[in-house]
């Protein structure tokens, strides 16, 4: 790894390493670039250190002491990053929000965690802190970047960051070496991040990371795909997402890559390609997006293009699969392979922005199979990472030429990984998490030892790659009494592009059945082209040729599974599963025991008797407004 | 008292003093009197063919009253021709969408900010000094002043016709600012939007009456009464090409002759939902 010439030791902290990587680069180096009026912006290590100098001055001139947490919500921006390393810097806890959150989210994790200086975005996000100030009696000042609407607001709790910076700069005057001063009594074994877990049942669950953790994180990740300090990385996802704060803070602080921001969340993917990445890390989400965003452009492209991703897909897989089995790959492969990239695959790849990209990763949840030769078909070199926010983020991943797409690969340096009697996965590593916040007994039960209970089943296979089958409470019994994971049968699903959402159901049922979320965008182009009238989401969902589109999807999926496991009917829900109706966790899992209990109407229609199942339920936007919902819903049957 | 005449003017950035407006027979304007203060949100109201667009369209230089004058900061402008008058500062939406649909976003906008490039055939031709230096500061100012504000950053390169009405009402109101105006007419900005669009176009609108870098004066002529009333500082409200009341939203929301012309709207307060 080239970058930071520091050993990670006990003593180091983040803003430990931030300095010295600041003098090391000073202003030679571009530190971060965001996208901002139409051209990228840049800021060197100088300006991010005087930044964030300033800014942990200012706020410790306002108040903040050691072990104090700051909460921060809002989109990927480089004040963003500021603000959380100038926390780290006065010796605080970094806390980072989801921006997509709703207001009681918000209000228990700022209450819970003792929150003492908020730092929102803009109006959007101090209207959010406002609303429940009230109820947070420990929240003591709300800071804001984007003055944009902000001119009627005149609480004295409310700051600007520019105004932070300017008491700052003041402090700096009468006490010259106090940030650095600050900075050297920090230890590794202090608490850097309060994470809050989405969790797919409960509360959200606080995780406390110690600076130790982070950093070892990041040293054993980059041990296995060292980075450059020449690449480039794209910082677009929720900085609340444990995989974020591993590549922007922990891997990126010790390589020092450039972090670049998009300009906003919605041109993410425009500015990707304009940046090319060489390192990405992203839920299978979004992975599955791309795909069917390709899927999509190859349905609408002419004869002629068509024919030409056929060959070059057709090519593509051949290859991939000889590497996935780790073959020998023949002359006349390789050279077909060399044409298809020419033809097909370099022009594709670029406008994935995956033109530079040596590593990409994904994690967070299942990704399907068929995901994974997609892109490997394409010459991209994806690889899964499993782990959790209690052990930093990562302790699994699959190495280059090693990849095996139904494995989540082998366990990074340090790191151990064991398969206890009944099956759950626990791991040990420098990484594990100090445990939970304010909740001791959750912690008793995840941490054992100094081995980190996952919660998940799995196995090792002959490879010593790690087989993560399900969450326990996932795993699904067929009617002959076998296990099977629901989730892989969704992932199959959704690689259909019409299919956005699945909802796999048959734990101990006589039979497998589904409910099916389409994808509005592609089916309603679909429904254009067969001229079929609809005006709503809802009402597409019921159309019989619609219907029949699904099924056809579901009969493709069924086609390599054993009987038992077939889904043999389905239910084309009115609704896409969402994380504001709390059907769906903030990185995207189903949340199984709630979408059962809400729908409880259609599982049951499924397995009866029926052709329709009569539903009657709320939505909730997110801005708090609700819609009620009457409809009937067909059930259809696949065979019996 | 004559000072506080004075005072009064210079208050008073556009004025329309008994104006007459005929189609053939039909009266579409009788004796109209406004006052526009600076800095203010003046809305005109009034049932279907009240008047109103035809008001904007005296202002804006589209049609010439027949009787009556019109004074943009104290001259009369009676004579001017839209783009002089352009020119002058006062700029315009429409209530029906008139975008060049073929251009790009950033293209329509640029259209509006022509009368602020100064430079000649020669220089443009060459991209010379002068050229260079107007585009680029023609190009943060749009930029930086006008797709930030109106949040319109991931679409500035397609074209315009592919976008969603509510998109393409706000690139309208982008290519009306980017000529910086002093008053800027709006008719119906709020038409056919959903509750959200609706929000965020009230907010553009209230940003750019008082954000201290705009600071622009408004005339508003909207159906959408709840957002009429909340943001204006004064309403006038027309009937059959009559003024029949005028003054803040409280005031007219009592007036009944303001209730009787609104008969069948049983409540001046609401508003779409």
């Amino acid at each position: 790894m080239s970058g930071s010439s520091m050993e990670i030791s006990k003593d180091l902290t983040i803003p430990k390493l931030f300095l010295s990587q600041c003098r090391r680069y000073g202003r030679n180096k571009v530190a971060m670039r965001e996208k901002e009026f139409g051209v990228w912006i840049p800021y060197t290590w100088q300006d991010y250190y005087e930044n964030v100098k300033y800014l942990t001055l200012g706020m410790m001139e306002l108040g903040l002491k050691q072990g104090d947490k700051v909460s921060m919500i809002g989109d990927n921006r480089p004040e963003g990053l500021w603000a959380e390393m100038a926390t780290l810097c006065a010796g605080g806890t970094a806390v980072w929000l989801f921006q997509d959150c709703m207001m009681d989210e918000v209000k228990y994790i700022i209450d819970h965690s003792d929150t003492k200086f908020f730092v929102g975005e803009g109006q959007e996000e101090v209207d959010k802190a406002l609303s429940i100030k009230d109820d947070c009696p420990k929240l003591e000042k709300i800071v804001w970047d984007d003055p944009k609407g902000m001119r009627n607001y005149h609480q004295d709790f409310l700051i600007s960051m520019h105004e932070i910076q300017r008491i700052g700069r003041e402090v700096e005057k009468r006490e010259p070496d106090l940030f650095e001063k600050t900075i050297e009594k920090g230890h590794g074994d202090d608490i850097c991040l309060l994470f809050y877990t989405s969790g797919t049942t409960s509360l959200p669950k606080g995780a406390l990371l110690s600076h130790w953790n982070m950093l070892t994180m990041g040293r054993n990740l980059m041990a296995v795909d060292p980075c450059r300090d020449t690449d480039d990385f794209v910082s677009y996802l929720p900085f609340a997402w444990i995989g974020e704060q591993m590549m922007s803070i922990s891997c990126g602080l010790q390589v020092g890559y450039t972090l670049n921001f998009p300009e906003e969340p919605v041109t993410a993917q425009e500015n990707i390609r304009e940046i090319g990445p060489h390192v990405m890390f992203a839920p299978p989400r979004l992975y599955e997006g791309l795909t069917r965003q390709v899927q999509v452009k190859y349905i609408d492209a002419t004869w002629i293009k068509r024919k030409i991703y056929e060959f070059g897909t057709k090519i593509g897989y051949r290859m991939a699969n000889l590497q996935f089995d780790k073959q020998p790959v023949p002359f006349q492969v390789r050279f077909l392979n060399w044409i298809a990239y020419w033809l097909m695959q370099k022009k594709l790849k670029d406008h994935l922005g995956m033109s530079r990209l040596r590593h990409a990763y994904t994690g967070g949840a299942a990704m399907g199979p068929d995901h994974f030769r997609f892109f490997h078909a394409l010459g991209v070199n994806l690889k899964q990472i499993y782990g959790q926010t209690e052990i930093a983020g990562i302790s699994i991943v699959h190495r280059d030429g090693d990849v095996k797409f139904d494995t989540v690969g082998t366990p990074i340096p340090e790191t151990e990984v064991k398969i206890t009697e009944e099956g759950e996965i626990i791991s040990k590593s420098p990484s594990v998490f100090l445990g939970y916040y304010k909740n001791d007994e959750a912690t008793r039960e995840t941490l054992v030892d100094g081995w980190l209970y996952s919660g998940d089943r799995g196995f090792i296979d002959e490879d010593g790659h790690l087989v993560v089958f399900d969450r326990s409470k996932d795993v699904m019994t067929l009617s002959d009494g076998r296990p099977f994971s629901p989730q892989y049968l969704e992932t199959r699903l959704k690689f259909s592009p019409y299919i956005s959402e699945a909802w796999v159901i048959g734990d101990k049922r006589d039979y497998v059945v589904a409910v099916m979320c389409i994808d509005y965008s592609v089916v309603g182009k679909w429904a254009d082209e067969k001229k079929l009238n609809y005006t709503s989401y809802h009402e597409l969902t019921q159309k019989e040729q619609v219907y029949d589109l699904v099924q056809a999807q579901i009969e493709e999926a069924n086609k390599d599974l054993p009987e038992p496991a077939r889904i043999r009917r389905f239910v084309n829900l009115y609704k896409v599963f969402d994380a504001d109706d709390e059907e769906l966790t903030r990185t995207s899992k189903l949340r199984r025991a709630f979408v059962e209990n809400r729908y409880k109407d259609i599982v049951q229609a499924l397995y009866a008797d029926t052709d329709t199942v009569h539903m009657d339920t709320t939505i909730t936007y997110e801005d708090g407004r609700e819609q009620r919902i009457k409809t009937d819903l067909q059930v259809r049957k696949i065979f019996d | 008292m004559a000072q506080s005449q004075a005072l009064k003017e210079a208050d008073t950035l556009l004025e329309l003093e008994n104006v007459h407006m005929y189609f053939g027979k039909v009266a579409a304007l009788i004796g109209v009197d406004i006052q526009v203060k600076k800095g203010e949100i003046h809305s005109i109201i009034g049932p279907n063919g009240a008047g109103k667009t035809v008001m904007m369209n005296c202002i804006n230089g589209l049609y010439s009253p027949q009787k009556g004058t019109i004074r943009y900061k104290g001259e009369v402008i009676n004579p001017l021709k839209p783009h002089m008058r352009a020119e002058l500062g006062i700029s315009r939406t429409f209530q029906k969408i008139e975008l060049f649909g073929g251009l790009s976003v950033l293209d329509n906008i640029r259209l509006g900010r022509h009368i602020h490039l100064k430079s000649g055939i020669f220089s443009g031709s060459f991209y010379l000094g002068k050229t260079k230096k107007e585009e680029i500061e023609s190009r943060q100012f749009i930029e930086e002043e006008i797709i930030d504000l109106l949040e319109i950053e991931s679409i500035r390169d397609k074209t315009v016709h592919m976008l969603p009405y509510g998109l393409q009402k706000r690139v309208e109101l982008g290519r009306a600012l980017a000529l910086e105006p002093e008053i800027l007419l709006l008719d119906e900005p709020l038409a056919g939007l959903n509750l959200e669009e609706v929000e965020d176009m009230a907010r553009f609108i209230l940003d750019i009456n008082e954000e201290e870098r705009w600071k622009v004066t408004c005339i508003l002529v909207e159906h959408d009464m709840g957002v009429v009333m909340d943001i204006s500082h004064q309403v006038l409200v027309l009937n059959f090409g009559n003024r029949i009341a005028g003054g803040p939203p409280g005031e007219v929301q009592k007036n009944p002759e303001v209730i009787k012309a609104y008969l069948g709207e049983e409540d001046l307060y609401s508003t779409r939902r």
